[in-house]
């Protein structure tokens, strides 16, 4: 058993379509003039493969496809071309929050986002308690949502994925979730993790996360590799390059 | 074309405990913000079969089948579950693009998800029904064993028929509309406040294909002539039920591939 792999191999990913226009009418037009729709490629030809318990970095500007890269590994969306190939649980942090309920208690949205995670209900019963705790948000947890503070949201919702027994974790930017406190004992919790073994995959932009978590980097510019290896060489070939890009 | 392929694990998580718990928070957050909460899917059929009753007995005057208010209610019961899940259902997966985008949970439980928290309000008006039906005295036979059953197809048939218009109303978002008009044509079509007997011949087999007409037949069968729906009924509802449920998932299938990048 190969739990917690995590491969692309020459995945390509173009985006065809004219974002928030779905109506008839443009269904119409699309075809009766297929052609000279604005494309935009994601992705060109992205290959990379992580063994259990290695840690990635994805590092590059915006729009130079890491969100991509993460939203296909969790199995949102399809590549064009290439395989996608993932062996374990993923659990992403890519938003959070998404799909809590500002009418439903903590508690409940806490549920619901086990149960969407693929937790069961014994697992998720036996984790409850860890997951309020490390949120720290024991005194409000039956009481709706909407009275919540933005940041005991994120909390929340950062405490049930990182409790709900992930094999491979994809985070997408989350340094910057609630207060100093938090951020520090998020920090702590995603290297717990590394060091139990978790596969883990990072888009950030902060260099010394990135140094401290992953061994490995990947330089992705206008959605092609443009640098895959050690994190403090790509991490410095990166730094170089843009600093020497913007005088 | 070049390979496509992605091998994902597949969802591992308890179908059952996921679907409890996105029909509670549907429940929940229907009945949280109405200060009535359940009474109102009670009230809604108590007013329509109140008017219609009303109507067809005063205003019209004539003719009405007997025990009209029952009678009514086994047309009303069946076409509020139907527009009301079949709307609800269809916006499911726009309403919840958030979900689509961001947790990887199987996108089909969503639009069935709708539908079964539906079930919730049609068991409350069922309940409706039984009441009256017992209050006008219809009591129950054996056939009243055949209301789960044909329940259940129906269930069934919109399960499929929102799997489909889910996934179209991501694509073209225009088919909320046509599902609006749709129901409302469906309020005259089907015969909630008439007798499919005063229905000419020549017309009669399309309305029994119509599953939503053939559901208020055989409630009524069932409910107020105690027999068990005549077999040639039974079979359109668990053919309709079938092919709908088999195209549905077909139709999302192909469909949900491309749900992230039309959201």
């Amino acid at each position: 058993m190969n739990v917690g792999t995590l491969s692309f191999d020459g995945v390509t990913k173009t985006f065809a379509h004219r974002a928030g226009q779905a109506l008839l009418r443009d269904r119409v037009k699309d075809l009766l003039f297929p052609f000279g729709r604005p494309r935009f490629q994601a992705l060109k030809s992205v290959s990379f493969a992580l063994r259990p318990g290695e840690s990635l970095g994805l590092v590059g500007p915006n729009g130079a496809g890491k969100s991509t890269v993460l939203n296909m590994a969790t199995g949102l969306m399809d590549p064009d071309e290439g395989r996608i190939d993932v062996r374990g649980r993923v659990v992403a942090i890519l938003e959070l929050g998404a799909g809590f309920h500002p009418d439903l208690t903590g508690a409940e949205n806490l549920r619901i986002n086990a149960a969407m995670l693929g937790l069961t209900r014994a697992q998720t019963e036996a984790r409850t308690e860890a997951m309020v705790d490390f949120a720290g948000v024991r005194e409000f947890i039956r009481q709706p949502l909407r009275t919540y503070s933005s940041g005991m949201v994120l909390r929340l919702a950062f405490s049930v994925a990182v409790n709900a027994d992930a094999d491979i974790l994809l985070i997408d930017e989350i340094i910057g979730v609630g207060d100093q406190a938090f951020q520090q004992r998020a920090l702590e919790k995603v290297h717990a993790l590394r060091r139990a073994g978790k596969t883990i995959v990072l888009a950030t932009h902060s260099p010394d996360l990135l140094t401290s978590l992953c061994e490995r980097a990947l330089w992705l510019d206008r959605g092609q590799i443009r640098m895959l290896g050690d994190a403090r060489e790509v991490l410095a070939a990166y730094l170089g390059k843009t600093s020497a890009a913007t005088p | 074309m070049a390979a496509l392929s992605t091998a994902h694990p597949r969802w591992t998580g308890d179908y059952w405990f996921l679907f409890r718990n996105l029909i509670l928070k549907d429940f929940r957050i229907r009945y949280r913000t109405m200060s009535l909460g359940v009474l109102w899917s009670l009230i809604n059929p108590l007013v329509m079969m109140g008017v219609l009753t009303f109507i067809f007995g005063r205003v019209f005057g004539g003719e009405r089948p007997p025990l009209f208010p029952v009678f009514v209610l086994c047309g009303l019961v069946p076409y509020n579950f139907f527009t009301g899940a079949f709307l609800s259902g269809t916006l499911a997966i726009v309403e919840n693009s958030v979900l689509v985008k961001r947790v990887p949970v199987p996108r089909e439980t969503i639009p069935v998800a709708v539908v079964l928290s539906s079930v919730a309000h049609l068991l409350i008006q069922i309940a409706l029904l039984l009441g009256f039906a017992l209050f006008y005295g219809l009591w129950p036979t054996t056939a009243w064993l055949w209301l789960p059953v044909v329940w259940a197809l129906y269930v069934v048939f919109l399960c499929g028929l929102v799997l489909g218009s889910s996934a179209i109303n991501v694509f073209v978002r225009d088919t909320r509309y046509l599902v609006e008009s749709l129901n409302m044509i469906l309020f005259y079509l089907v015969p909630i406040f008439y007798s499919f007997s005063i229905v000419p011949a020549r017309y009669a087999a399309v309305y029994q294909f119509n599953p939503v007409a053939a559901m208020v037949l055989a409630t009524r069968n069932i409910l107020m002539d105690g027999k068990a729906p005549p077999p040639s009924l039974m079979l359109n509802l668990v053919t309709v039920a079938a092919v709908t449920l088999g195209l549905g998932l077909l139709i999302f299938g192909r469909l949900k591939r491309r749900f992230y990048e039309h959201l």
